[in-house]
């Protein structure tokens, strides 16, 4: 496996792409840090960014790469590998280049205006982990949408759709149910409801780390409780574990199950 | 009782200095020499020395000793006394660190006489009481006391003006460790007080930092009031007073005025009150007041309003707090102008659709509007009030969705044309620049 | 060599296998044939494992492959589609193929024989379809496994590449190689192979030597032997 993600990084380290997400990220970081000097608050826009760009470049990101490497694939499949290790090498070539991409391009303006002497690193620290977990993420549900649909057109309309639906209108639906049952006590629920979205599950976690909790009232008090916990950061932790984990696994099944 | 010798009674001016004017020291000095040709035996006020070591070794023993409107010099050291009643206008002054030390019992000095100075002394260990209020200082029913260069540690309450006036409470510190609302005490508090000014003191971990309740005419000026369990600066039934300069920090919540009028709120600094029900100030049942150059920073709520009406918010600063302004119940006829909002997560939050107040001229830092015309002022007109604030005031626990992509998106369609938020809750003036 | 038990495989709506059977024995060159979509390529893809039956059993060496899993180093495969990274240089794909392998192999006289020695510099996507098959061909034969599965080797080679193909298959077989070959190039299955399986409708309709498809047709060439069996079975 290892051999296929070195090749797969390789063959991406080549590839004009990386260096725009790269380039992108270096000016986003640059850029915020111009034109706001104060490195927390630069860390707060960077949350903005992080949980909608992070997943979508993954997404659309991890489906080019699985349409565009298909002879790649192919060359893999003829030679006596194993088909799990084809894809997870892929797929982990992928990922990792991405993230390295992330951390690089954000890290080298942050590390430029002075992040180890300042206070910021450790929310700066999260923000770099949460986004390589939704890097992770959504890179590997774009290659189980890629691998389950050979038609390149409808792959990619499936893997923009789920990050619509995990990015937007899942919030949308979360809110509704809220507004509905505001009769109710909600804490739970809502709590519930920001564990299963990776993308809210992050917010949450960048949030109370920027200690925004007291915004949240009397839920973010509840919030608190729970996230700010050991435990609470162990299940949090878990959850996006589980997040990953999941898609990776459901890839090689699929991977050991499919005709080639 | 007391002797009551008033004509030395320093004319304290109700929203100024204690010391008189140039004509009133000169009246001073020729009534002191007056003194000292007609009443030999008050010609040279008495100053006593107490010290350890000293004939007079105690406060109470030297009040003992003492005659009206003379001097007690306390030397440094350690005092263990406690209920000291001061019953006639003498002066006290500390040289060098003289410590009372009121060892848990009870109060440790009360004044009850007109024109009684306390200056520089240490006031510690006041005696914890659920039934009494014991303070380090208590004036009752008194005039023109001084309290200046204090500094007080472990307490209760601290300074405890009762039915007094024409007072000065100057410079001092008082340091508790309330842990508690309910088992700790305030750090000043005035109780149907007149004509005092409260000016330079530190007040820092009581309940409420300073406290007024049915007191008026009050001057509050240049005193910090930082990590408090409750409030920094706490009015009840009060008019007329007035508060500037001030700073307001890192307490439960910052400055709560309620049910009082005319009060006078001028640049105050309002910092980090920071808390699920935290605010930089709170205005309940005020009418007619002024709120001008006063600067709130990183609190949860700036301003919490709630049933007050005519009130001018001029030339504030509202800097990253959650809620810049949060209106709650009936409001009318307020005006804001010329105040800078500065990345608030929400500049003003409705929980109504009507509005009577007026927006007019301030500076928003989320304004995205152009200035063709170029005169500074925007035109388009800015509507400070988001849907997500709409939406969190009906449901509370939507605020978990705050900073997500949904929220951004109904945001910006609301803002194109609105449904929910009051329609003529505009800015029609946004300023380009910063107003201050 | 390979035994394949009543295989069944279908796409969808499509029976491409129905029970097929198979023995080959070490040693030989077998041709594959039959009418487009007769299950070809699928029959290939299942034994090496790409294709996953429906049911039957495939055996390879000796062992069923479901309980064999590195049975597929004793195989070389050539894609019927020669497809590459684009932007890898023929000397670096020999490169990737021989680590992620690590099986003995000398790719060096393939190299000359194919004549392209020229093009290990250049990217793949600059390379024409011939050239590109030669490469394939490169990376199949530069192993030494003892079965070989061919999947239209001849596709866009030029003459005096296709000699060298015979020539190379030739000595194979002499060295007892087995070599598994599917191709629609009559004449090549005539110059090599030593017996055909015809397949059709999912089974093997005939399995045996060239001369015996030439007797049970009564005709004279391969070509129409085989263009026989497909006529007959629409009468």
């Amino acid at each position: 496996m290892f051999k296929i993600l070195k090749y797969s990084f390789y063959d991406l380290m080549r590839s004009r792409w990386s260096y725009v997400y790269f380039i992108f990220y270096l000016a986003l970081g640059f850029m915020l840090l111009f034109l706001n000097n104060d490195l927390s608050k630069a860390v707060i826009t960077l949350m903005n960014v992080i949980i909608v760009l992070v997943p979508l470049i993954a997404t659309i990101f991890g489906v080019m790469y699985f349409y565009n490497s298909r002879e790649f694939t192919q060359l893999l499949l003829a030679q006596p590998l194993k088909r799990t290790q084809i894809f997870l090498g892929q797929y982990f070539g992928v990922a990792g280049s991405l993230c390295l991409s992330l951390v690089l391009g954000l890290g080298i303006p942050f590390v430029f205006y002075g992040l180890f002497k300042s206070s910021a690193i450790w929310d700066f620290g999260l923000l770099l982990v949460t986004g390589g977990f939704l890097t992770l993420i959504f890179t590997a549900l774009s290659f189980n949408i890629a691998l389950s649909n050979a038609n390149k057109i409808k792959g990619f309309g499936y893997a923009v759709l789920l990050w619509l639906f995990l990015a937007v209108i899942y919030d949308g639906l979360f809110l509704l149910s809220l507004i509905l049952f505001e009769a109710y006590p909600l804490d739970n629920f809502s709590l519930a409801g920001t564990l299963l979205n990776p993308i809210d599950l992050s917010r949450t976690l960048i949030l109370l780390k920027l200690d925004i909790s007291a915004l949240l009232g009397y839920t973010g008090a509840v919030f608190k409780q729970f996230f700010g916990t050991e435990a609470g950061l162990l299940i949090s932790l878990g959850v996006l574990l589980l997040w990953t984990g999941l898609p990776i696994w459901w890839l090689t099944r699929q991977a050991r199950r499919k005709d080639f | 009782m007391a002797k009551r010798l008033t004509y030395l009674r320093p004319r304290v001016a109700p929203h100024g200095s204690t010391f008189p004017d140039a004509a009133g020291a000169l009246s001073l000095i020729l009534l002191l020499t007056l003194c000292l040709t007609w009443v030999p035996a008050l010609a040279q006020p008495g100053t006593i020395r107490v010290c350890p070591d000293c004939g007079v070794s105690s406060l109470r023993e030297a009040i003992a000793l003492a005659t009206a409107h003379d001097t007690l010099l306390i030397g440094a050291g350690t005092y263990r006394e406690s209920e000291i009643a001061i019953d006639k206008p003498l002066t006290l002054i500390a040289e060098g660190r003289a410590v009372i030390d009121g060892e848990k019992k009870g109060e440790v000095i009360t004044i009850e006489a007109d024109s009684v100075t306390i200056d520089g002394l240490e006031v510690r260990n006041v005696g914890v009481s659920y039934t009494r209020d014991n303070a380090a200082i208590r004036v009752v029913n008194s005039r023109a006391f001084t309290i200046r260069n204090v500094v007080m540690e472990g307490l209760f309450f601290g300074i405890y003006l009762e039915k007094s006036r024409e007072g000065l409470v100057e410079d001092n510190t008082i340091r508790g460790e309330a842990e508690e609302e309910f088992n700790s005490g305030n750090g000043i508090q005035l109780w149907y007080c007149k004509d005092v000014v409260v000016t330079g003191n530190i007040v820092k971990r009581v309940r409420d930092g300073i406290y007024l309740e049915f007191s008026d005419r009050i001057l509050i000026e240049n005193n910090t009031s930082a990590d408090n369990i409750r409030y920094g600066l706490h009015f009840m039934f009060s008019n007329d007073d007035q508060y500037r300069n001030n700073r307001f920090e890192n307490n439960g919540a910052g400055v709560a005025v309620m049910f009082s009028k005319h009060i006078e709120m001028h640049s105050n600094t309002f910092r980090k009150n920071w808390g699920t029900a935290s605010f930089g100030l709170l205005l309940k049942e005020i009418n007619d007041a002024e709120i001008t150059g006063n600067t709130f920073e990183e609190n949860t709520v700036g301003i919490s309003i709630e049933g007050s009406n005519r009130i001018a918010y001029r030339g504030n600063v509202f800097a990253n707090n959650g809620w810049a302004i949060k209106v709650r119940g009936a409001c009318y006829a307020n005006t804001f102008s010329g105040n800078d909002f500065l990345h608030n997560a929400f500049d003003v939050s409705y929980n109504s659709n009507v509005n009577d107040n007026v927006f007019r001229g301030n500076f928003w830092s989320d304004y995205a509007g152009y200035d063709l015309d170029r005169d500074g002022r925007g035109d388009v007109p800015y509507r400070p009030v988001k849907l997500f604030s709409y939406i969190v005031n009906r449901t509370p626990e939507t605020i978990v969705l705050l900073r997500s992509l949904f929220m951004d998106l109904i945001d910006f369609s609301e803002k194109v044309s609105p449904v929910f938020t009051p329609d003529n809750l505009v800015d029609p003036y946004p300023k380009m620049k910063r107003n201050l | 060599m390979i035994q394949i038990k009543n295989l069944h495989k279908r796409f969808g709506k499509n029976q491409v296998l129905e029970g097929l059977a198979l023995d080959l024995k070490p040693g030989g060159i077998y041709a594959v044939l039959g009418p487009n979509g007769s299950g070809k390529t699928t029959l290939i893809k299942c034994i090496l494992g790409m294709v996953l039956p429906d049911r039957g059993t495939i055996s390879v060496g000796g062992a069923d492959i479901r309980r064999n899993p590195g049975y597929r180093e004793a195989i070389s495969y050539l894609p019927q589609i020669a497809s590459f990274p684009g932007n890898l240089r023929v000397g670096e794909l020999i490169d990737m193929i021989l680590d992620l392998r690590k099986q003995t192999a000398d790719p060096a006289p393939l190299i000359g024989m194919f004549r392209l020695e020229p093009h290990l510099d250049k990217r793949l996507s600059a390379l024409s379809g011939g050239t590109l098959q030669k490469v394939n061909l490169v990376l199949t034969f530069m192993f030494d496994t003892p079965l070989y599965i061919l999947d239209e080797p001849t596709t866009g080679l030029d003459p005096a590449s296709l000699i060298r193909l015979k020539e190379r298959i030739h000595s194979m077989r002499e060295q007892g190689k087995t070599l598994l070959v599917t191709t629609h190039i009559m004449q090549f299955v005539e110059e090599v192979a030593d017996q055909v399986i015809y397949l059709l409708e999912g089974k093997i309709y005939f399995r045996g030597t060239l001369d015996a498809l030439k007797n049970k047709t009564g005709q004279q060439d391969v070509e129409h032997a085989i263009a026989a069996i497909a006529m007959k079975d629409h009468v």
